[in-house]
Formats: C-alpha cells, structure tokens, sequence
C-alpha cells in the first residue's frame, strides 16, 4: 500500500509539475524566464500579475473574441455531435440496416460522373445535381437486383475508418468548399466541420453503451404504443445519462482544443483560443508567460466540468467503451 | 354540438394523418441513422477524392486564381525515387551485424506466421493472398527501419512516424495499465487521482508542445539543475537526433496516457470481484491474479482503446513542430508534419501526395492490427 501511495503521487507529480510552472510562469515577467530556473514565487522571484493584465485588458477584446468561439464553437458542435451520434448508435444497435452493394456501386458511379462532369468545368452545383440525379436513377433501376449487402459492423467500421485520414489531406478541399459557400471565417463552417469529424467518435463510444441498456423497457413502450422516436426521446436517452455525458466530456476537449482545422477555416473573426495561444509565438521567440495565462484560462473550464461530471465519466465509460 | 360529431370530427383528423405517422415510424431505422451518415460522407468522400486528385497534379498559383495540371504519379515517384526520397524514405547505410540479427529475427517470425497458417486447418484462397500482400508490406517497412535506424544511415519521415507511433503507444498503454490498476485500489484519495490523472488530456496540444519547449530548454527550463550536473546545459541537446525525438515522445506520453488510463479503469471496474476474491482465497499470487483473471477480461477493452490511439498517434504534428521544427534538419519531422511543410512551400501536389502515403500506411497498419487481434479477441469472448 506503502508502494502505491509513492507510485501515484510519482506520477501526480509528473502530470502536476508542468501545470505549476504554467502557473509560476505566468506570474514571472520576461527577464524572470529568461534569467534562468526560478521555482517558488516570493523566495526565488517576484510575482507579479502583468501578464494576466497584459492577456485580459491590453489584448482585451483580441481574447474574449477567441474565448467566446471557442464556447460556442465547443458546445454547440458538440451538442449537435452528440445528438446526432447517439442516434446513429442507436440505429446501429437496434435496428438492421442493410446496404446493397448494387447501392453503393451506384452511389459511386454517381460520384464520378459529377468528378467527370467538373474536369470538364461544369459549375460544381450542375455536376453535383446532375451526379445526384443519376445515383436516384440507378438506384431505382439496376440496383435493387443485387443481393449481396453490407451490415450494421460494416457500416461501423466505416464511420470509424474516416478517423484515419490525416487532417492536411482533407483541410484543403473543406477550405475551398467553405469558399465556394463564403462561410470561411464563421462560426457555422467550423461547427459544421467539427461534428463531420467527431461523429464517428460518438457513434462509436455510444453504440457500445446503447447495448447495455434493457431491451425490455423499449420493447414494453413499444407495446404501449409508443413510436420509435417516443422510445429514443423518453427511454433511450435519459437511462442512457452517463454515457452521454462521458463521450460530450471526450467530444468537447477534442473541439475546445482543435488547432489545424481552425486554423484553415478561420482568421479574426472566428478565430479560437488554440490559435490564440500559437499566436504568441511572436518573431523574438516564445512568449512562455502570455502562453501560460492563455492555457490556463482555456483549461479552467473544462477541468472544472471534468470534477463536476467525474462521476458520469466513470459510470459511463464503465459500461461504454469497455465491449470493444 | 354533441360530442357524437365532434368525435367524428377527431376521428376523420386522425385517418388523415395517421399514414404519415405510420410512415415515419416505419422509416425510423433511416432517419436516426442518415442523419450522421450524409454528414460522414459529405465531409469524407469529397475531400477524399479532391486531395487524391490534387495528389495527382501541379498545383501553380497563377495570376488571379490556381493553375492544377495532372501530372500522373509524379508527386509519388518524387517520394519513392526521386529528390524527396531522402526525406521521405531516410538513407540506407551499410548493414550491421544488429541490422542483419534483428531483420533476420523478424523476417523468421513472418514466415513462421505465414506456414502455421498455410499448414493450419482453415486457410482459404483470399485469406492466403491478403496475408502474402500484409507479409510483403510489413517485411519491406522492416527492412526499411533496420537498414535506417540500426546503421549508420538516416530514418525518414516514414520511419520516424513508425518509431513515434510503436514506442509511444507502447509506453502509454504500460503507463496507463499500471496507473489504472494502482487507482482501482480501494485506497482513500482515489477520486483526486482519477481527475489529477487525466488533467493532461484536456490542454491544447499546441500548448502542450509549447509547454514540454519550455520544460525542456536546457538554460532556463525546471530540469536546469539536471543539465548543470552532468554538463549538458551548452549543448541543446535538442540538436542530437535521438536526443530530439526522444523529447517529442515524451510530450506525447504525457499527453495521451490519460486516455489509456481512464478506458482501461472503467474496464477494470466493471469486472466482477467474485473471480479474483476466490483465486485470492485459493492462494494464488497477486501477479497470477492479474495475468490469468484480470488481464483476459480487459483484452477487448485494450484492443480498442490502442486501435484509437494507433490510429491518432499517427497524426502527430503539433509537438515535433513546435518543440523541434522538425528538427535537427528532418530528424524529427512526422509524415503529418512532413506534409505540412511541403504545404506550406506551396507544393500542394506533393503535399496531398504525402498525406495519402500517410493514409494508406494508416490503413494497412489499422487493418493488420484489426485482422491479427480484434478479431482473435472477438471470438475468444
């Protein structure tokens, strides 16, 4: 016991120990830094609160702006993640969905004759309806003969499988995307990216928890006479609680602290605080002490939601993530 | 009014509409899950067949807009053969006698591998032909890291990123395995633990590299005291290769290993105690507890939990930039990173070249990972 009281403080003071000199940093001035190791405020240096002045009233307006997207931006796409996520998951455990190959070949063929159409400098919008509508004709033509299908696990697999593409390889074409639409700067561009990239996440952490739950309750309101979406609405979601809560936590750090997308999509106006937070890094170097201010005000929210939802985390994930 | 017709009234009301009741409630297995597929697709398969497209083109920045010209597989053959193989693929060296051991070692376990399954019982024609192509692949990346790292050579941006990924993944998933498994002790204090523990997941990664460039400047940094003692404070020890990545990795470990942990504490938590208390009673040892009764149970727990870090430790880009800039010369760089700074002199042709490298790896690695254990797993419980 002796053993694992010094082993986790060993490693609290790992995790611990950078967040202080976070905190000690922002209280030294730059010839403190840069004067060598100082470790203990009032004996080794002097304190003082110009930096969080500098970060609070002289930029002022230059970190509310970024704190108050990245709020909105953080919660809001979460929420709607969230929302749209679980019931995928749901979707996904409960009912049976079966995709025709001969449907998605014919999605595909519609795919490319838009690719074939823009080579060949169709406006986008043409190329777009005019694969769309060749996809709507297949698909009442030829492909429904097909008898080979894909199920719920595939389907899975492949939401999960777009985590794998790297953020640089699809950034560019969202930024061109966002220009045709000239939603580049705004909130709705990085929220409407936000949930496109995060989705699989949720679907994934909730699909493993919506399967805990007892079919019976839904199978008895369904007897009642309730509709699906009655089911979902008033017996799905509120038993499943703490696994919301788990995944909003994991889904909303995520956002809160996305750098390469925000950093495409956006550029004063709605800028968020990772960006702000890079941007210190000014032509004479690092300016440790604005930075520190900055990543402790970005993460004093969301640690204070971490104590207060803990419980939820640990209940959530407990039957969440653990059926793989 | 009687209420005869006002009855008549609801009930004509309610025929009108109840199709269209009756015609949602039977769609519903569409409309909860379509939602989330067109949004998955519109913000997959477009960008996916752009930057493909790009990947196979010159991009110029011509006069009042881009000019993109299709030059076939040129950006790749540029990687693989041409002037960015040094960068991309790293410089072979004259083999060793640990490159030839280690090689020697693996290529065995291969082949092993490969005849257990063509002598095994259940080999079918498509499985045989998907384990000779995984086979090839993975002896060829082999034999691409040992000729690199193990000799005098230089590991490239692919090699790295392996080295990065393997070493990092390795060490969370031990780091964070321990961790859950002290926490999961009944010991007062636990809840502090469990938040302290996973502080480091919720900082921006950006500020995280920031964060480990300020721990670990060997002249004003907290460690100076350690540098002074063995008289490393002139040398930036950021300037030796190894010394470099090593730093990278670190700042990765401390980020991530949070995440491993507090999957794998709610896995351990739910299992029943009734198992382990009666091995304890039948005297069994704390380490036969854990290795026969707890270790089995948590495996699919494990398996996901590193498929989701396997597939985001590839992405690493924030840390070796910042702390490193990629350097000493490339010695730091990831293929994300890689392709960035290709982005950022303006050839997006090689750039969108590189990230599908960079995916394609992802893939065959996400697959043979999925192929050798998720599944092994899945039908063991």
């Amino acid at each position: 016991m002796v053993i694992s009281y010094i082993l986790l403080f060993a490693w609290a003071f790992v995790v611990l120990f950078p967040l202080y000199w976070l905190a000690v940093t922002s209280l030294k001035t730059p010839l403190d830094v840069n004067a060598g190791p100082f470790y203990i405020p009032f004996r080794d240096f002097q304190p003082n609160l110009d930096n969080w002045h500098y970060i609070f009233v002289d930029l002022g307006e230059d970190t509310f702006r970024p704190y108050l997207n990245t709020v909105v931006v953080g919660l809001t796409s979460t929420a709607i993640t969230v929302l749209l996520g679980s019931m995928a998951a749901y979707g996904l455990v409960r009912m049976r969905y079966q995709v025709r190959l001969g449907a998605i070949a014919g999605f595909a063929a519609g795919v490319a004759v838009a690719v074939v159409l823009m080579i060949f400098r169709t406006p986008w919008l043409l190329a777009a309806v005019a694969g769309l509508a060749f996809f709507v004709l297949l698909l009442q033509t030829v492909a429904r003969r097909g008898r080979r299908a894909v199920g719920n696990d595939d389907i899975a697999f492949w939401m999960i499988s777009q985590r794998m593409l790297p953020p640089v390889a699809v950034v560019i074409p969202i930024y061109v995307f966002f220009q045709q639409l000239s939603l580049l700067d705004t909130w709705g561009a990085l929220i409407i990216t936000y949930v496109a990239v995060h989705l699989p996440i949720v679907v994934w952490l909730m699909r493993d928890y919506l399967q805990s739950i007892p079919l019976e309750l839904e199978e008895s309101a369904a007897i009642d006479g309730a509709s699906p979406y009655r089911v979902f609405r008033s017996i799905v979601l509120p038993l499943a609680v703490p696994g919301l809560v788990a995944t909003f936590l994991f889904v909303l750090v995520f956002a809160w602290n996305e750098y390469l997308i925000a950093l495409f999509l956006t550029s004063s106006n709605a800028q968020t605080l990772p960006l702000t937070v890079a941007a210190q890094n000014a032509t004479r170097g690092p300016q440790w002490w604005y930075m520190s201010v900055l990543i402790l005000i970005m993460i004093t929210p969301v640690i204070a939601m971490a104590i207060a939802l803990e419980r939820f985390i640990a209940r959530g994930l407990l039957v969440g993530a653990v059926k793989g | 009014m009687s209420s005869q017709t006002s009855e008549r009234v609801l009930r004509a009301a309610t025929s009108r509409w109840r199709p269209i009741g009756a015609r949602l409630d039977r769609s519903a297995g569409s409309v909860f899950i379509l939602p989330a597929v067109l949004v998955i697709l519109g913000f997959s398969i477009f960008p996916l067949l752009a930057s493909l497209y790009v990947s196979l083109s010159r991009l110029s920045f011509s006069e009042g807009g881009v000019d993109l010209k299709f030059v076939g597989l040129d950006n790749y053959a540029k990687l693989i053969v041409g002037v960015d193989q040094t960068h991309f693929l790293g410089v072979v060296g004259p083999i060793t006698p640990v490159s030839i051991a280690v090689l020697a070692a693996a290529y065995g376990l291969l082949a092993l591998l490969l005849y257990r399954y063509i002598t095994g019982p259940n080999r079918t024609a498509g499985g045989l032909v998907g384990r000779v192509v995984t086979v090839v692949i993975a002896g060829a990346l082999l034999w691409l890291i040992a000729n690199t790292i193990l000799t005098s050579g230089r590991p490239g941006t692919l090699v790295v990123t392996i080295v990065y990924v393997g070493v990092d993944v390795a060490v969370q998933y031990l780091l964070g395995l321990g961790l859950a498994l002290l926490v999961v002790q009944h010991l007062p204090g636990r809840r502090f633990f469990r938040v302290v523990f996973l502080l480091p997941m919720m900082i921006t990664p950006v500020g995280v590299a920031y964060l480990f460039q300020m721990l670990t400047d060997t002249s004003k940094g907290p460690l100076y005291p350690l540098w002074a003692r063995f008289g490393l404070t002139d040398v930036s020890w950021v300037t030796n290769p190894w010394g470099a990545r090593l730093a990278v990795m670190i700042g990765d470990v401390w980020q991530w290993t949070p995440f491993i942990f507090i999957i794998l504490l709610a896995a351990i938590e739910t299992l029943p105690h009734e198992l382990v208390e009666a091995a304890v009673v039948d005297g069994a040892s704390r380490w036969n507890v854990f290795w026969r009764i707890t270790f089995p149970q948590i495996l699919p727990a494990t398996t996901t939990v590193v498929l989701i870090r396997l597939i985001e430790g590839f992405k690493i880009i924030d840390l070796p930039n910042v702390l490193t800039n990629g350097g000493p010369g490339t010695a730091t760089e990831s293929l994300t990173l890689h392709a960035y700074t290709i982005w950022r002199a303006l050839d997006i042709g090689g750039s969108a070249a590189v990230a599908y490298m960079l995916l394609l790896l992802v893939t065959f690695v996400s697959v043979t990972y999925v192929n050798l254990f998720r599944r092994r797993v899945a039908a063991l419980t």
